[in-house]
């Protein structure tokens, strides 16, 4: 590593002098530009806002300043001396802290044991002392004046606590600026609240601390600075002032972001096609009832650990639940195992499809076919290969996904067109309700409004289509009513001019 | 709430309040049921026949804190007491028993640091890997060192052998104490030590319970899980010239295959086979209660095949507690404070 010291490179006006500066950071990954150029100024005191959509470099650029990953060039400069590349140990040496998303804590040690472990490994201590370590871990804890039970172990704390004291843990290490990724995306209003006071105490202590967000109207609540990012570069960055909701967004997507809401009427006598009763999973959610009717389309939001994931996985006969109905056109489904509600026609999207929904190293063609080889079958019950060749060449136009052929693998795929393929094995087995799980994470823009209108015109078709998302506009853009999810109970029933924005994002934060 | 926290507490992080309350029914039990077993007699039988097993249940919870298992250690141990005791009548020397134990505990480390250094270091499955070594240790030992059993030991090990600290006379017969669960004792406590207070039982927790977790949090988990197995050996050793002492004849036969009941006494002990829980307190009454098992099904007239049943499924009912809480605890996803929280607000709907 090469040490040299650097003149502060702000330009006249500001004496004030970043804790951490990044300078014309790049970084290539294969084929792809990950970061080009990126310039980042962080002062203390200050909360700086990250923004960008899904794979615009936000996450490779904090992994570059951890330690975890080496730019190509650039610098990064901690107290005026410039590093061409850190390490993870000497950027926790620096004070910088990384809070991701899932924390990083040991479930089975105590709150105590998770602040104070990590800066004694870090001093190399060779002997641990409980009092000592509790007493530490005290002493923060009533600095930041917070209400965490120190003997408790973090396994059995709630998300909101688990995050407090990822942030205690920071600060034990002396911590002067902390990234924090997504912090709000799992938590009440109030926590959210709570959360943002603790931010102020922060900040009068002199941290500096760099939000990763996406949610517009907590950036502009919190933060002092806002860097916008996208494919890779800085877009634009300012004080929060020269911000409204709109014009990050503009920046963010790079165009005009209009809600527009376009939803087929439904007829009143349309046949309930699908109707969940009084479902139960303990310790996931509780009494669960709702219809979905022939041709609509349902939104089910929530924060995330609500419960909205489990009870779509139960529907799909994945999590067995303890008690309550479900009925597919009437007829009575049996959720013990996924054959079952297949055979009913319900077909799951399932959030992380990289993982749970392709078969990546097989093609397109192969994808397509894989869970409907039953509706394929010739008399002697042997594969009939012209039935399949239809169906999958049929699908492959019908859904426009760009490949040169159906025998490409999946894996060669963007993200938008994986989706498409995911759409397409479920779309062969002609499902009588169609479950989507994030159905647009981490697609972009232009694909999304395709796979949005695809769902607008298999309903259109008679399917009952639900679809699980935390993005609020997608759910606005596509969904006939909105079924909010709260701590396991649905909590409100959005229908009509009620599905907006900003009523969505009230009634889950309530 | 006092209350609850209390509660919590008696029965421990890994329910070994709940294991307590069943061996102390299980001694009343018996003791009602006959009274020959509430003696001093009994006492210290079953205390010197867990001498060995608790030691190298001591080696096996270092290893399963840590997120492994180790199935190599019963031939890590006789082989390191084996070896030094051929080394010994080999060569016609007589030590005394500080040397003995030297000797074995550094046959025991160079075994422990091969399993150390293949798993840490290849990132190997850790039951794959003691598996193979297993056979590879026992293999050598009988070809290299031989496979001869010795009725005769060096003369200080025989000497030892018949010390007993507390030895007198009851209505059932002679009770003596045997010197070498002072051994077991110090080794509980030193690894009951080297758990709470030092760094490197602390990581050996946290590299349990997320090992990539460990990693990143700057913990030094390579360095950390050979020094492990290396320990191990050397526990394992001690339990090996325990075991040739205690016996008065050296085989190279003894304690391999023995794996099935130390294992399960660390597992029922609360050590979770996942990685990341257990404690010493646990384990000594895990090992405590198959040698009370094992002794009271004797004394009621159970053939001793089924002993070794009734263990293997005292392991499973063991694993399958802990398997079937942490399926619940993952399905759960709201906090149990959550869960508070919620029934609170019901309350007051209500």
């Amino acid at each position: 590593m090469e040490n040299e010291p650097v003149t502060s490179t702000k330009p006249g006006g500001d004496e004030r002098s970043p804790i951490l500066s990044v300078r014309g950071i790049s970084k290539r990954f294969g084929g792809v530009q990950a970061l080009a150029d990126v310039s980042l100024d962080l002062y203390p005191g200050e909360v700086h806002c990250l923004a960008g959509e899904n794979g615009c470099g936000k996450s490779t650029l904090i992994k570059v300043i951890s330690g975890a990953e080496t730019p190509d060039s650039g610098k990064i400069v901690v107290d005026g001396v410039g590093h061409s590349q850190m390490n993870t140990t000497s950027a926790i040496e620096s004070g910088i802290q990384v809070i991701y998303q899932d924390f990083s804590l040991f479930p089975s040690l105590t709150v105590a044991e998770n602040i104070v472990l990590t800066s004694a490994v870090a001093v190399q201590k060779k002997f641990y002392s409980a009092t000592a370590a509790a007493a530490r871990a005290r002493a923060i804890v009533d600095e930041l004046q917070l209400d965490l039970d120190l003997d408790a172990e973090v396994g059995t704390l709630s998300v909101a606590n688990k995050q407090l004291t990822a942030i205690c843990r920071a600060l034990v290490s002396d911590a002067r600026v902390i990234f924090m990724d997504e912090p709000t995306t799992a938590l009440t209003h109030t926590e959210v609240k709570r959360l943002f006071e603790l931010v102020d105490k922060l900040r009068d202590r002199g941290v500096s601390m760099v939000f990763v967000s996406h949610k517009l109207s907590e950036i502009l609540q919190v933060s002092q600075q806002v860097t916008i990012m996208r494919s890779g570069k800085v877009v634009t960055s300012g004080p929060v002032e020269e911000f409204d909701t709109r014009s990050i967004a503009r920046h963010m997507t790079g165009r005009d972001i209009e809600d527009v809401r376009i939803v087929s009427d439904l007829p009143d006598e349309a046949p309930v096609q699908l109707e969940v009763e009084g479902l139960t999973l303990k310790g996931a959610y509780w009494d669960v009832n709702f219809n979905v009717k022939k041709g609509e389309i349902i939104g089910v939001t929530g924060l995330l650990g609500s419960g909205r994931t489990e009870i779509a996985e139960s529907l799909f006969g994945l999590l067995t639940p303890d008690h309550g109905q479900v009925r597919v056109e009437g007829e009575r489904v049996q959720l013990a195992s996924i054959a079952d509600s297949v055979s009913a026609g319900i077909g799951y999207v399932p959030e992380d499809r990289l993982t749970q929904g392709l078969f990546l190293e097989k093609s397109i063609a192969d994808n397509i076919i894989a869970g409907s080889l039953n509706q394929h079958r010739s008399k002697w019950r042997t594969l009939d290969f012209r039935k399949v060749k239809a169906t999958i060449s049929r699908l492959f136009e019908e859904l426009r996904i760009k490949a040169p052929n159906v025998k490409a693998p999946v894996r060669t795929l963007s993200g938008g067109n994986a989706q498409r393929v995911v759409l397409a094995k479920w779309l062969a087995t002609n499902p009588k309700v169609l479950i989507l799980n994030g159905p647009t994470v981490g697609v972009d823009v232009g694909s999304k409004e395709q796979i949005l209108e695809l769902l607008r015109e298999q309903a259109g078709q008679g399917m009952a289509i639900i679809v699980i998302s935390d993005d609020e506009p997608e759910l606005v853009s596509c969904c006939h009513r909105v079924l909010v999810v709260t701590k396991g109970r649905i909590t409100d029933e959005l229908v009509g001019d009620d599905v907006s924005v900003e009523r969505i994002q009230e009634s889950m934060a309530a | 709430m006092d209350i609850r926290k209390t509660l919590r507490k008696l029965q421990g992080r890994n329910n070994e309040g709940t294991l307590l309350l069943v061996l102390l029914a299980i001694v009343i039990g018996m003791s009602l049921l006959n009274p020959v077993f509430f003696t001093a007699n009994t006492a210290f039988a079953v205390l010197r026949s867990a001498t060995v097993p608790m030691i190298l249940a001591l080696s096996v919870l270092l290893v399963i804190i840590s997120g492994g298992i180790d199935v190599s250690f019963p031939v890590v141990a006789i082989a390191s007491a084996y070896t030094t005791v051929t080394i010994l009548l080999a060569t016609g020397t007589d030590v005394p028993m500080v040397v003995v134990f030297a000797i074995a505990a550094a046959i025991g480390a160079i075994l422990g640091l091969v399993n150390g250094f293949v798993i840490a270091k290849f990132r190997l499955p850790t039951l794959i890997v003691t598996l193979g070594t297993q056979g590879v240790f026992f293999g050598a030992m009988l070809t290299y060192v031989g496979a001869k059993y010795f009725p005769e030991l060096p003369p200080t090990m025989a000497a030892l052998s018949t010390v007993n600290i507390l030895d007198f006379t009851t209505a059932h017969g002679r009770a003596n104490l045997h010197v070498l669960v002072l051994l077991a004792i110090v080794a509980t406590l030193l690894v009951w030590a080297v758990l709470k207070w030092t760094m490197f039982g602390r990581s050996l927790y946290a590299i349990g319970d997320d090992y990539e977790g460990a990693h990143r949090a700057g913990f030094r988990v390579v360095r950390t899980q050979i020094l492990t197995y290396v320990l191990v050996g050397v526990i394992a050793s001690m339990a090996g010239v325990a075991h040739i002492t205690m016996s008065r004849a050296a085989n190279p036969q003894d304690l391999v295959g023995g794996e099935l009941d130390i294992i399960a006494a660390v597992v029922l002990g609360g050590a979770s086979i996942f990685g990341g829980r257990g404690s010493v307190g646990g384990t000594v009454l895990g090992v405590l209660l198959i040698q009370v098992i094992n002794n009271s099904l004797l004394l009621v007239g159970v053939p001793s095949a089924w002993l070794r049943a009734a263990v293997g499924i005292l392991l499973i009912v063991g694993v399958g507690i802990q398997a079937v809480s942490a399926r619940r605890k993952a399905q759960r996803v709201h906090s149990v404070e959550d869960v508070m929280d919620l029934t609170v607000a019901q309350r007051k709907e209500a």
